[in-house]
C-alpha cells in the first residue's frame, strides 16, 4: 500500500513541477522577444491558456448539453422538445420540481432569518468570537460530512431498543415513545434534510449581516435614536432598511447554493424516499439511466432557474457597493 | 461574493471590532439574548460532537448505546480509525487510506494550476489591454453563472473519447480509468471564472507606478508578472488558495463524474457518501471515516480564519 501511495503523491509533486516547468521555460524563452512581438507574446501566452481551459471546459459543453437535450437518451433520435414535455408531464419529476421549489424557498428563508437574528445578538456579548467561530464552523466542512453528521442524529432504532440517534432519544425524553424513522417519513423528510442546509450556511449569513449592520454609519442611527425610535421600531425602520441589499444578497446566494443542492441528497437517501430534488436527478439521468437527452433537459432547466437568481445577485452586489 | 481589493482592509470577521452600541444592540442585550445565542451555539455544536465521541468508542459501545452514554461509561480507543484507514473493516475490501491519499494528490494540484493560470490572465486583462480585452473579461464575468451540471455530460464525453472531426484528432482521450488528469482539468476549468474575475479585481488596482516602472526599467510582461505582481498579488492569491482548496477537498459532484469513484482516483467525500449508503449501520467506522475527512478543513479554519472567512464568502456562488 506504501508503493501505491508513494507513486500517487509522486504524480502529483510530478504534475505541478512539469506545469510549472513548461510554464517557466514559456517565459523564459518569450522573454527574448522584443517590440510588438514580445506584446503579442504575453497576450497569447498568459491570456491563451485560461481562454482555452474556458472554451473546452464551459462553453463548449454548456452548447452541447442542450444540443443534447433535444435528442433521446443515446443521441441518435431527433425528439425536439420532448425531454421537456417529458419533465413537465411526468409525475415523478412534479415530485422532483415541488421539492425543489419547497428547497430554494424555505431553507433561505429560514437561514437568513436565524442569521439576522444571530446578527444582532451576538455581537454584544462577550466572547463573541467563540461564538461566531461555532456557529460558522459548519460552512468549513463538506455537504458530505455534514450529511454523515446528521444521519447520526437522525438514526432510527426500534423503540424497544436503546436508541442511538439523538433525535429520537431526546423526544423519547421528552414523552414521545414512539418516535417515527425519521429519513422514511415523507414529506418530513425533506425539511429534516433542510436543517442540515440551514445547519451549513447560517454562520455565513450571521457574518456577512453582522458586518452590514456594524457599517451602517452611527450617525443615521443616532439621529433616529434622537427622534424617538427604540427596540423594535429602530430595528424595522432603520437596521433593516439600511441593510436591505446584504440581505438580499445572502438570501439569492443561499438559494444559487440550495438550487444546485447534490451532495446532502445523495449522501442521505440517494433521492429515495420523496426526496429528489433537480441536480440529484440531472446526476441520476446521466450516470444511472444513462439518458443524455433527460440529463440534458434537466440541466438546462437549472440553469434557466440559476440565471435571474444570479444576475439579481450580482446587481444587488453592485449597488451596495455604489452606496458605500 | 466580496471581491477582494487592495485598499479593502475591512475583514468581514468582525470579531476584534468594539461593539457600536446602537439602540437596537442595547435593546437586545438582555440575559435573554444571551441565552438565546447560547442555545444556538449548543444546537450548532452538538452534532459535531455526538461524531466525534461515536468515532473514539470501541465498536460494540457505538452498537448498543447512544454517544451521549459515553459519559456514563467513559471507554475510548482509537481502533475505528486504525479499521477505516487501513482494514476497512465489516467486508468493506479496503480501507480509507487510498481515497485519502487520492484526495491529497487531487487537491493540491487542483489548487496550483487554476490559481497559476487565473492569475496570469488576470494580470493580461488588467494591465495589457487591447482590442477585445474587454469583452473576453465580461465573458470570464458572466460565466459564472453556468453550472457544474450543464458541463458534466459532454466533458466526460470528450475525456474519454476525445474530440474529432472527420479523421482529424483535434483532442485526444485522457483516457479514465484510474487517472488523476481528469479531476485536474475540470476541476481547473470550473474555477476559471471566479479565479480570474476575483484575482483581476485584486491586480487591476495594483500600483501603476510600480508596475510601470518596471516596464520602463525594460523587463518583459512575463517578467513584471512574476516579480512584481504576484508578490504583490499574494494576499488575493492565498484567500483564492484556501477557497479552492476546500472547494476542492470538499467536493462530491466532480470527484464522483471524473472518476466514475474508483479506489486507483477516486477522492474521500465519494467514498463516503457510498459508505453512509451501503454501510449505514456501522456507525463507528462511517463517523470515524467522517472525521477523518472533516479534520483537515477543520484545521485549517481555526488556523487560517480571516483569510478563510474572506476566502469563503469570495466564492459563494461558485459552481
Amino acid at each position: 500500500m506504501w508503493g501505491d501511495t508513494s507513486i500517487k503523491l509522486g504524480n502529483m509533486f510530478g504534475a505541478v513541477a512539469g506545469f510549472l516547468g513548461v510554464l517557466l521555460l514559456l517565459f523564459y524563452l518569450a522573454g527574448f522577444a522584443r517590440g510588438r512581438l514580445s506584446r503579442r507574446l504575453a497576450i497569447l501566452l498568459l491570456l491563451g491558456p485560461a481562454v482555452l481551459l474556458l472554451l473546452v471546459g464551459i462553453v463548449v459543453p454548456a452548447v452541447r448539453t442542450i444540443y443534447l437535450s433535444l435528442f433521446n437518451e443515446d443521441s441518435t433520435k431527433f425528439l425536439g422538445g420532448g425531454n421537456y414535455t417529458w419533465a413537465f408531464g411526468n409525475s415523478d419529476i412534479h415530485q422532483v420540481l415541488l421539492n425543489t421549489l419547497l428547497w430554494i424557498v424555505i431553507a433561505p428563508i429560514l437561514t437568513t432569518a436565524l442569521g439576522l437574528v444571530l446578527a444582532l445578538l451576538v455581537d454584544r456579548l462577550r466572547g463573541q468570537a467563540v461564538y461566531k467561530s461555532l456557529i460558522f464552523m459548519p460552512m468549513a466542512i463538506s455537504f458530505v460530512g455534514a450529511s454523515i453528521i446528521w444521519k447520526f442524529v437522525y438514526a432510527y432504532r426500534d423503540p424497544s431498543q436503546p436508541q442511538i440517534g439523538l433525535l429520537s432519544q431526546i423526544c423519547m425524553w421528552l414523552g414521545w415513545h414512539n418516535p417515527p424513522n425519521w429519513i422514511l417519513s415523507h414529506p418530513l423528510n425533506n425539511f429534516l434534510l433542510m436543517i442540515i442546509m440551514i445547519w451549513v450556511q447560517t454562520g455565513f449569513a450571521m457574518v456577512v449581516l453582522s458586518a452590514a449592520i456594524k457599517a451602517i454609519p452611527e450617525d443615521v442611527t443616532e439621529a433616529a435614536v434622537l427622534d424617538g425610535a427604540q427596540g423594535w421600531r429602530l430595528f424595522a425602520n432603520v437596521t433593516i432598511p439600511m441593510i436591505r441589499s446584504t440581505i438580499i444578497v445572502v438570501l439569492t446566494t443561499v438559494m444559487i447554493t440550495t438550487l444546485k443542492l447534490f451532495d446532502i441528497i445523495r449522501t442521505m437517501t440517494g433521492g429515495n424516499f420523496g426526496t429528489q430534488v433537480l441536480a440529484n436527478e440531472m446526476y441520476s439521468q446521466a450516470f444511472t439511466e444513462f439518458n443524455n437527452g433527460r440529463a440534458g433537459a434537466l440541466a438546462v432547466l437549472l440553469f434557466l432557474a440559476v440565471v435571474p437568481l444570479v444576475a439579481y445577485n450580482v446587481a444587488m452586489l453592485r449597488r451596495e457597493r455604489e452606496v458605500r | 461574493m466580496a471581491t477582494l481589493t487592495p485598499t479593502e482592509r475591512k475583514s468581514p470577521e468582525p470579531a476584534r471590532a468594539a461593539p457600536t452600541r446602537t439602540g437596537v444592540r442595547r435593546a437586545l442585550s438582555s440575559p435573554l439574548s444571551t441565552v438565546a445565542v447560547l442555545l444556538v451555539t449548543v444546537v450548532w455544536t452538538v452534532p459535531s460532537l455526538g461524531l466525534l465521541i461515536t468515532s473514539l468508542r470501541p465498536q460494540q459501545d457505538v452498537a448498543q448505546t447512544g454517544w451521549w452514554d459515553f459519559f456514563a461509561h467513559p471507554h475510548l480507543t482509537l481502533a475505528n480509525y486504525h479499521d477505516v484507514l487501513f482494514n476497512g473493516g465489516f467486508g468493506v475490501s479496503d480501507g480509507l487510506m487510498p481515497y485519502l491519499v487520492n484526495s491529497i494528490a487531487i487537491t493540491v494540484p487542483a489548487t496550483i494550476f487554476p490559481i497559476v493560470l487565473a492569475s496570469m490572465a488576470a494580470y493580461v486583462l488588467a494591465w495589457i489591454p487591447f482590442k477585445g480585452s474587454d469583452t473576453i473579461f465580461f465573458v470570464f464575468f458572466a460565466l459564472q453563472v453556468v453550472p457544474l451540471q450543464m458541463a458534466l455530460v459532454p466533458l466526460l464525453q470528450l475525456f474519454s473519447g476525445g474530440a474529432h472531426i472527420g479523421g482529424l484528432t483535434i483532442f485526444p482521450a485522457v483516457g479514465m480509468g484510474g487517472s488523476y488528469a481528469p479531476v485536474w482539468i475540470a476541476h481547473t476549468m470550473f474555477a476559471m471564472p471566479l479565479a480570474v474575475f476575483l484575482l483581476h479585481n485584486f491586480i487591476a488596482q495594483l500600483p501603476r507606478d510600480l508596475i510601470e516602472a518596471a516596464r520602463v526599467d525594460g523587463a518583459s510582461h512575463f517578467r513584471v508578472f512574476r516579480s512584481v505582481v504576484l508578490p504583490l498579488a499574494t494576499p488575493a492569491l492565498a484567500s483564492f488558495a484556501i477557497f479552492q482548496f476546500l472547494w476542492v477537498w470538499n467536493d462530491l459532484l466532480v470527484g464522483l463524474t471524473f472518476t466514475g469513484g474508483a479506489p486507483e482516483s477516486a477522492p474521500m467525500p465519494s467514498r463516503l457518501a457510498q459508505l453512509s449508503g451501503s454501510f449505514g449501520d456501522h456507525w463507528e467506522i462511517l463517523t470515524a471515516g467522517a472525521f477523518v475527512s472533516v479534520v483537515i478543513p477543520l484545521i485549517v479554519f481555526f488556523s487560517l480564519q480571516r483569510y478563510f472567512v474572506r476566502g469563503l464568502l469570495a466564492g459563494s456562488v461558485k459552481g
